[in-house]
């Protein structure tokens, strides 16, 4: 406040921010690597190798890249209506729970109705589990950031007592379900690329990764395009404002976390409807808080979330391959990653833009000031 | 009539252990939301302090230095909260997720590397830990019947760390009540600018509060791994962070009644282990997964509104511009 910083420039603020954002937190995550004594150059080319260059490798980063993408709209979504939602977890795991009981209700419906139907019931009962924290945030006033964090583990014990109850496979000793109908199965994208005649390598990579890439448009469509997305944003501005323009923000809020949950309820069909096949507890593994990452890093705009979430993608599947090539890396480190860029590109903000602003304004002078 | 009686005590005794985590954390949590910074980083800072504590007991052979370095932890872990949120003003929960991620991530890449045991620290000779005195003592609980016996039992013979926890409670009390820098405390959590305006600054303050809570957790942090249990296994923190803050929100940001929170959210884990397959009168078996989200169900209910009243600090979450 005290010293006037010239305006950052939209391509600096959009690239070049992120950049040294993530920057910042790779070379941290290097000096950990050094410190425990290995080379954390070796470490970035096993994990460069294992994310792209190995055969199938691209298919496992996409796959994982779908999961973040799902989850990086969810939180996205949110912040445009400045609600934090960092229950993107839950709301996968009910996701999750939506599509298994659909499909296994549908066992005898053919799948041209019984895919839709499971996957329409993931992002309906993700967005169920959205609502109610909205509504609480929008009529009874409770803080969402509170709501949404006890909603996770209302949702993870919801799973559990399913999971190693009712739900349980016979004879099975760890959580899981028995498999769905196989109709409700979503087809692998190495399948589907095999039915046009092109042999590729069998990988995880499913249909919901085209689900995914229409999320992306939709969102951009509804925040850009829409009389929603024009009000989801002016209360993420200002709700006050917002409601003397004749807007009704207890709606805007309990519909935008609907779709934030429905979002992140779609998540599960990537790993349930697409590999597993089976609802197994604990199948979100922290995806949901990756999506904190994901929407940061992509400041909330859909193509920022995708190559957020194709980073991240890129970082798990990597990651992996750190098991195999070292004894004291192990994927774990992903998780380092993740932390420092939520904390770079989150937290820490606001501490590489004044400095980096004023060096651009030195060295383009006052050309970019007269565009500002 | 004896063996419910052995079973309440047994019980009691259970709340306590399990509350005692919970105990410091929520004071932590006080001292910072009070302040009027959100701290969803309990769990990360808990993590941390407990992490440390045994890697450092396990290398030293030293309990106390394992406590030392493990508060140095929760301290370190506040102070990177506090240059994200209050030096630059970053969002609070943002900073709070970051910090939790990054304890999951640290705990476990060091564990390995420094120990190469797939994220465990050895676990540690009893002389190396907190011990109890061994409070069990089946055997004297059955001879001598007496009621005030039994609460001696519960009284005494547990490890230092839990009457460091209770007397936590009211120390944060008088800190926050009786004391100069806690009336300026509460006032920060309040209307900063007063506070502000009467030359103190806002900053310095809310480090302070930061530091204590970071202090407490790596203590609780310490009770986990070198005290209750005998060796760090990852993600051992397992949520515990997050029903302390659920205790605080619960118990309105006030120590006493956020020390009550703390016993009941105690006694509900402490009764699940023992409810479960017991068939209860006219209501059945209750799933244990239930008992274990009411506290999270309690904390929704109270928030929204449905039981009493919430009153958090007015400015919880708003970074200080002057």
């Amino acid at each position: 406040m005290s010293k006037p910083t010239p305006p950052l420039p939209r391509w600096a603020d959009i690239v070049l921010l992120p950049l040294i954002n993530l920057l910042a937190a790779l070379v941290l995550c290097g000096l950990v690597i050094f410190a425990i004594g290995e080379n954390p150059f070796a470490a970035l080319k096993v994990m460069i190798n294992g994310a792209f260059v190995y055969q199938g490798a691209l298919g496992y980063t996409l796959f994982y890249t779908t999961s973040f993408i799902f989850t990086g709209l969810a939180v996205a979504i949110a912040f445009h209506a400045r609600l934090f939602n960092i229950g993107a977890e839950g709301q996968a795991s009910l996701g999750g729970l939506g599509a298994t009981l659909v499909a296994f209700a549908m066992a005898p419906i053919p799948g041209i109705i019984a895919l839709p139907l499971a996957i329409g019931s993931a992002a309906l009962f993700g967005a169920a589990w959205g609502i109610v924290p909205g509504y609480l945030q929008a009529k009874r006033g409770s803080h969402i950031v509170i709501t949404t964090i006890m909603f996770n583990f209302i949702a993870a014990a919801l799973l559990v007592w399913l999971l190693a109850g009712m739900m349980l496979e016979p004879g099975q000793f760890s959580p899981q379900s028995s498999l769905l109908p196989e109709q409700t199965w979503l087809p692998k994208i190495h399948e589907m690329l095999g039915w046009i005649g092109l042999k590729t390598t069998a990988t995880p990579l499913n249909a919901s990764f085209l689900i995914a890439l229409c999320a992306c448009l939709f969102f951009w469509v509804l925040v850009w395009r829409s009389r929603l997305g024009y009000e989801i944003r002016t209360v993420g501005q200002n709700q006050e404002a917002a409601h003397y323009s004749g807007i009704n923000v207890a709606r805007v809020i309990i519909i935008t976390m609907a779709i934030s949950g429905a979002f992140a309820g779609l998540m599960a069909i990537n790993q349930i409807q697409g590999v597993s096949h089976k609802l197994i507890l604990g199948f979100t593994a922290g995806y949901g808080f990756t999506g904190i990452a994901v929407a940061l890093m992509g400041r909330n705009h859909p193509v920022g979330i995708f190559l957020a979430a194709l980073l991240f993608g890129a970082l798990v599947q990597g990651g992996t391959e750190l098991d195999f090539e070292f004894t004291v890396i192990t994927r774990e480190m992903v998780l380092l990653i993740q932390g420092m860029i939520i904390l770079f590109s989150g937290a820490l903000a606001y501490m590489f833009n004044p400095p980096l602003a004023r060096l651009l304004a030195r060295i383009f002078g006052t050309k970019e000031d007269a565009n500002a | 009539m004896l063996d419910f009686l052995y079973q309440t005590l047994l019980a009691f005794d259970a709340t306590l252990r399990i509350a005692t985590p919970l105990m410091l954390c929520a004071m932590a949590g006080i001292f910072s939301e009070r302040s009027g910074i959100v701290d969803i980083s309990l769990e990360g800072k808990l993590l941390s302090g407990a992490f440390v504590a045994a890697t450092v007991a396990a290398l030293t052979g030293s309990a106390w230095l394992g406590l030392g370095c493990a508060i140095l932890a929760g301290i370190t872990m506040s102070l990177i909260h506090g240059f994200a949120c209050i030096t630059h003003k970053g969002d609070q929960v943002v900073s709070g997720v970051a910090i939790n991620i990054l304890a999951s991530g640290l705990t476990i890449v060091l564990g390995i590397a420094l120990f190469k045991r797939g994220g465990q620290t050895p676990s540690l000779p009893k002389e190396d830990r907190f011990t109890p005195i061994e409070w069990w003592g089946v055997e004297m609980m059955d001879s001598v019947p007496v009621l005030g016996s039994i609460y001696r039992q519960l009284i005494s013979g547990h490890n230092m760390l839990v009457y460091v926890a209770l007397l936590c409670v009211p120390l944060t009390a008088f800190i926050l009540y009786k004391t100069r820098f806690g009336l300026r405390l509460r006032a920060v959590g309040e209307v900063p600018q007063a506070v502000d305006s009467a030359g103190i600054s806002v900053t310095w303050l809310r480090y302070r509060a930061l530091i204590l809570g970071g202090a407490l957790c790596g203590i609780a942090g310490a009770y986990l791994s070198i005290a209750q249990g005998g060796n760090f296994v990852k993600e051992m923190s397992a949520g515990k962070g997050y029903i302390a803050l659920a205790a605080v929100i619960f118990g309105n940001w006030k120590p006493f009644t956020a020390f009550f929170a703390c016993l009941m959210f105690g006694f509900l884990d402490a009764v699940t282990a023992r409810l479960e397959g017991y068939e209860l009168f006219l209501i059945g078996e209750i799933p244990s997964q239930l008992m274990q989200a009411i506290p999270y169900i309690l904390t929704v209910l109270l928030l929204a509104g449905f039981i009493g009243k919430p009153r958090p600090p007015a400015v919880i979450g708003q970074p200080y511009h002057k």
